[in-house]
């Protein structure tokens, strides 16, 4: 039995692995283009993008995983996302990362606003160019500053996943679970925490890395 | 033809007038202090020469060419701005080295990226780095160039800050309050560096509050007051023999 479990509960957090590491490569960009747009000088980008922060990071991850999904085929009559779990899973990926893009986007302004000005005036007397000036000074200074922050959502974002599942997309606790109907057993469902610790102990090593990577200056 | 000649620079922020009708000239060679309380418009006229305030009204000429005309000023392109600033060199109070940095990167960055972007990067590395050693030197930190800024004293830092102001050969040297962020035992250090650049008459412009320093090291003193040159002349004019009542409060409240 433990055995066909835990082939059960692999195969879905393989699907939570997918989940996981695509949002991440789609919302680690984005939410840097989020954070500039959230600065521009021009309130016509500006305050569109503020209100998207508002109502991402105002309602619940839940609500929007639903909204996403049956949103276009009741508004449109169409559903885009297709059938099947191909097409839930493309639904859950875009709500995740437009979610995430915002939250990271936020950590990002923290970050760039946090550079004394200082340093962008140093660039320019020494007649650096603006893109110089953000790709050789300021950006490393912004890294180190967002790690700790920016781990703290990844390992959210590990367990967020499990949200998916309310649009039946089938993750690690969704495998658990069936077990409950199937089986009448319900330690598969605790036992995916294990699954869970293992992932998030790793990424924790690997930021903590990171970190230590970045001490050699202040 | 005086090298610098600064003419009836204006500017307000907001319905605060900061510089109103600064004129003053310098010849190549001199170095300028400029004295003042907190306020009156020391701090404003050095960001104006390095380009990070924009004058209201007024002209920058340096050797004949002029940097800035506040006439018309909308038609500059950043390119071009970015080169009339090498004229002028700036030492920031907070020095605003780059911590990611090691002090002998700091002075090579801009160089380096200058010639990487004119494609001369290749044949003029090992010069661009030897100059860069020659001036961490000659600021007595032969023995620091592998240091980042956060292992180094507020005076090693000032003194890594003004090799990088040097490395690109400006016209004129501009030190904002050199001194202010230091320890006093550590103020000694940065002066000294400043009065050897001066015995090699390096062209300064120093805003700063050491009374005894500025009159030792200038040429040519200028004593501002609420947005005003109230005096200038050498040093003995203008800190021995002041004119104005306000000069005299002022250099009192140092003698004190």
């Amino acid at each position: 039995m433990l055995q066909t479990v835990t082939l059960s509960l692999l195969e879905g957090f393989g699907a939570t692995l997918k989940l996981f590491f695509l949002t991440l490569v789609f919302a680690l960009p984005l939410g840097l283009l989020i954070s500039l747009g959230s600065m521009s000088r021009h309130a016509v980008v500006r305050l569109p993008i503020r209100f998207l922060i508002w109502i991402i990071r105002g309602t619940p991850l839940l609500l929007q995983l639903l909204v996403f999904y049956y949103g276009p085929g009741i508004i449109l009559h169409n559903n885009i996302w297709g059938s099947g779990d191909q097409g839930r899973f493309l639904a859950a990926l875009m709500a995740f990362v437009i979610n995430y893009s915002c939250y990271f986007s936020e950590i990002y302004r923290g970050g760039i606003q946090s550079i004394p000005v200082g340093q962008y005036e140093a660039g320019q007397v020494l007649g650096l160019t603006r893109t110089q000036i953000f790709f050789r000074i300021v950006l490393l200074q912004v890294i180190k500053r967002i790690v700790p922050p920016i781990s703290n959502e990844v390992i959210t974002l590990v367990k967020d996943t499990s949200l998916a599942r309310v649009i039946a997309v089938y993750e690690i606790i969704w495998n658990g679970q069936s077990f409950i109907k199937s089986a009448g057993i319900i330690w598969p469902l605790f036992y995916t925490g294990v699954f869970y610790l293992i992932f998030s102990g790793l990424l924790t090593l690997l930021f903590h890395a990171i970190e230590r990577k970045l001490d050699y200056f202040r | 033809m005086s090298l610098l000649e600064v003419s009836h620079i204006k500017k307000h922020f907001g319905d605060t007038e900061v510089l109103n009708d600064i004129s003053f000239s310098m010849e190549e060679g001199q170095a300028v202090s400029i004295i003042g309380s907190s306020g009156s418009g020391k701090t404003t006229l050095l960001r104006c020469l390095n380009f990070l305030e924009v004058p209201d009204y007024g002209t920058i000429t340096v050797r004949g060419e002029k940097l800035f005309d506040a006439d018309n000023n909308g038609k500059v392109s950043e390119a071009e701005t970015r080169k009339k600033r090498l004229h002028f060199g700036l030492v920031f109070q907070s020095f605003n080295l780059f911590p990611q940095y090691t002090a002998l990167e700091n002075v090579m960055l801009a160089p380096k990226l200058a010639a990487k972007e004119n494609g001369t990067w290749r044949s003029r590395e090992s010069e661009i780095k030897s100059e860069a050693k020659r001036l961490m030197e000659q600021m007595g930190l032969a023995e620091r160039m592998d240091n980042y800024p956060h292992q180094l004293s507020g005076g090693q830092c000032q003194r890594v800050a003004i090799a990088r102001a040097l490395a690109l050969q400006p016209d004129i040297l501009c030190f904002d309050e050199p001194t202010s962020a230091l320890d006093p035992e550590l103020t000694g250090e940065v002066l000294k560096v400043i009065r050897s650049l001066a015995e090699r008459n390096t062209t300064m412009i120093i805003v700063t509050h050491e009374m005894a320093f500025a009159r030792e090291v200038a040429d040519y003193v200028i004593f501002m007051d609420g947005g005003h040159i109230l005096e200038q002349g050498t040093p003995s004019e203008v800190m021995d023999n002041p004119t104005r009542d306000r000069t005299r409060q002022f250099l009192a409240g140092y003698s004190r």
